[in-house]
């Protein structure tokens, strides 16, 4: 084997890749060739590193230099500087390196420090494509030391000891739905694997099956053995192509390498699975919609019970997890459930991951032990709102959570205290709002998404959700009347007791929330015909301040829609009739004699 | 793949591989060459270049090759330091391909410093001249 002395890792996850991941791959193969230096460096495409605000990103080992919005012409100083002298190139180097001038192991930077990854362990490390790269990690250990040395029940009680908990939203013990379907008999019994994930804003379970696929299908097989299963399915959406096509590259080479198919570690378990691609409707994320989606049909729901425990996919046993609860496993099963119980609080055992995306510095994916409380997460390892901005809100869960608002930011991130402030962990998208955002907005956004997304079974989801979008859409529009918040909120409870599954049930909780913490917004739309947050357009007009007003002409001769008129050093004039309040006037006044009201 | 065994095997032989991606531990080497202008114009490539060759065709485990900017005695380069697990630091000065060789073969080897390419074997030799 030829020695390599470098090894640069260029992430390959879905951010990064758009932002040209896969020319500087390619710009590095054609630079260390021109420098002579192919055989002593390897380049190595990777999952995703979480910090997806400084993408694309490079990092070079031994010294674990971390390169921030690497461009494809930044590649030749970087070889020629740091791979060929070993002068490290500064002005690439992650901004609080930067600033410090030094450059630091990714494990000790402000966002890193604090996290746990149990989940991402193998994401930025490894090159997902190569399943000796996952092996090099421990990868398909556990699931020798299962064949060989547990017993089924065994292995559920050291999944049930670990404390996990399902993490694509309900949290349902994960051990406890593993027992379940074991104590199901029949001839033939299925494991699913939810990768339908659809919350606007999550994109963890993309990033795992990007970064670390073998670990999803190790612990699939792993799960088919503590159940009695020898067929799996992963359902994934097609809108996710590089997860898709990685994580069938990987199963072809457990294929190969005999970690799928018959007599798997000569012990005469088999199991092999395949994947069913979704056409990205939000409601096959619901267990039962997606089961239907697998056996051919039009995605929607069913009631339960029957659970897919008893009666799952094609009326068969199903287990079905989401692929960070399966990614869990590997880990669990190496180090013990003891190791994994110890991250966490009581109830809410290990690590999550959360996707911080919206008003927040450090866009990207942490992991962090539960109960981590959310001010750590924002101002310490997000790095806080940025632009000098006030936090005001996050909203967790997507369409189907609440928001936490900035009195409440110290609250524990777990199952048990985020609902009881009216949110939940679910699949752990977290977007972060600042005091420019309108939280009627908000809430009216999700309730188009519900809207748009129900798949029309049944009436309380599908005619409630469009009434409630409605009536959010007449309250922005300054139509709105006191008693349509009442009507929203006696719709909201109904919908959530009548639809038949999670979609629906969830769908009015943006609304409900909102209205428990920022009820005073919603009043100021309706009575004051006021948006505080200076969002809603129906609610905002613009005028010009003739005492400041310079005379420049920049904003007239900036307005999309002619509005504006004024001659040359004389104060200008705004013309409602024609603004169509996009504010451009308001960012390019250099003297501040434009206000909106 | 048939048995635990061969996958454990397949494990050690990758670890190697990517042993890099690992912070260092207690038992790394660390072999720094000086690779600054200096270093280049007396002919630093070739030494690393010979160490890494070397370092891979005898599998050395824990080795890690790396570079540096300019060690500062421009007047002895090539310049390389090997540092080891105890902490202790050897600095090989004068360097060729050849002589990198037998630094490979004998100090990251068998743990047996090369006196004679010392830095201090290198000063004694200036003093006495």
């Amino acid at each position: 084997m030829n020695f390599v002395r470098t090894n640069i890792l260029v992430c390959g996850g879905t951010g990064c890749t758009s932002s040209k991941s896969p020319e500087i791959m390619e710009e590095f193969g054609r630079q260390l060739k021109a420098f002579g230096l192919e055989k002593e460096a390897r380049v190595v495409q990777t999952g995703c590193f979480g910090l997806c605000a400084a993408g694309p990103i490079v990092v070079v080992y031994p010294e674990g230099t971390y390169y921030c919005h690497v461009r494809p012409e930044d590649v030749k100083d970087i070889v020629s500087e740091h791979i060929l002298k070993g002068r490290i190139v500064r002005r690439l180097l992650y901004s609080e390196d930067k600033a410090s001038g030094t450059a630091r192991s990714l494990e000790e930077t402000d966002f890193y420090k604090k996290q746990k990854r149990i989940v991402l362990r193998n994401c930025g490390v490894i090159n997902p494509e190569d399943i000796t790269e996952y092996i090099a990690f421990d990868g398909y250990m556990a699931l020798a030391k299962v064949l060989t040395e547990m017993t089924p029940q065994q292995v559920i009680d050291e999944v049930k000891a670990s404390g996990l908990r399902g993490r694509g939203g309900a949290g349902f013990p994960t051990g406890q739905k593993w027992q379940y379907a074991a104590g199901y008999e029949g001839p033939v019994k299925y494991v699913c694997c939810n990768a339908d994930e659809g919350d606007p804003g999550a994109f963890m379970d993309r990033s795992v099956l990007e970064g670390d696929p073998h670990s999803v299908i190790e612990a699939m097989a792993i799960a088919a053995y503590a159940i009695g299963s020898k067929q799996g399915y992963v359902y994934v959406r097609a809108e996710y192509p590089i997860a898709v096509k990685r994580l069938k590259i990987a199963i072809s080479q457990a294929r190969e390498y005999g970690f799928l198919g018959k007599d798997i570690f000569g012990t005469g378990f088999e199991f092999d699975m395949d994947v069913r691609l979704g056409a990205g409707a939000f409601v096959c994320g619901e267990e039962t919609a997606l089961m239907t989606s697998i056996e051919g049909n039009r995605g929607e729901p069913r009631p339960r019970p029957p659970f897919p425990a008893e009666k799952g996919l094609f009326g068969r046993p199903t287990l079905l997890n989401n692929v960070e609860t399966y990614a869990n496993i590997p880990w669990i099963i190496n180090n013990g459930a003891a190791a994994y119980a110890a991250y966490g609080t009581e109830k809410s055992r290990g690590t999550k991951v959360f996707a911080l995306g919206g008003k927040i510095t450090n866009t990207g994916l942490v992991e962090i032990p539960m109960g981590t409380p959310l001010r750590e997460v924002i101002e310490d390892i997000g790095g806080g709102v940025p632009n000098g901005k006030k936090f005001k809100a996050a909203q967790t869960g997507g369409p189907s959570g609440g928001c936490i608002p900035a009195s409440l930011i110290d609250t524990p991130l777990d199952y048990e205290n985020m609902a009881a402030i009216g949110s939940i962990v679910g699949s752990g998208g977290l977007i972060v709002m600042d005091e420019d955002n309108c939280m009627v907005d908000i809430a009216k956004f999700f309730l188009e998404f519900t809207r748009d997304e129900s798949c029309g079974k049944c009436s309380p989801c599908r005619i409630g959700t469009t009434r409630m979008y409605e009536i959010l859409e007449k309250i922005t529009s300054g139509n709105g009347t006191l008693e349509d918040i009442d009507t929203l909120e006696e719709l909201a409870r109904h919908i959530n007791e009548n639809s038949l599954c999670g979609l629906g049930q969830t769908a009015p909780k943006p609304i409900i929330s909102t209205l428990t913490y920022f009820r005073d917004e919603y009043v100021a739309h309706v009575v004051d015909k006021r948006c505080p947050a200076g969002v809603c357009k129906a609610l905002l007009s613009y005028r010009i301040l003739a005492d400041k007003c310079r005379g420049c002409t920049v904003c007239a001769r900036n307005c999309p829609a002619g509005a504006i008129s004024g001659t040359v050093k004389q104060a200008h004039s705004i013309d409602p009739a024609k603004c169509v309040k996009c504010g451009v006037c308001l960012e390019k006044c250099k003297f501040g004699a434009v206000v909106r009201e | 793949m048939k048995t635990i065994e061969e996958l454990r095997e397949l494990r050690e032989s990758m670890q190697r591989k990517m042993s890099l991606r690992k912070a260092g531990d207690d038992e790394t080497v660390r072999v720094v060459v000086g690779m600054a202008t200096c270093g280049i114009a007396a002919g630093a490539r070739p030494v690393l270049s010979a160490l890494v060759d070397e370092v891979g065709k005898r599998g050395l485990k824990n080795v890690i090759v790396t570079q540096t900017g300019c060690i500062g005695v421009c007047r002895l380069e090539p310049v390389f330091e090997v540092y080891g697990p105890d902490g202790s630091k050897t600095t090989y000065v004068k360097m060729t391909p050849e002589k990198a060789l037998r630094v490979v073969s004998e100090h990251l080897a068998n743990g047996r410093v090369v006196e004679e390419y010392t830095i201090g074997a290198a000063e004694r030799e200036e003093a006495r001249k």
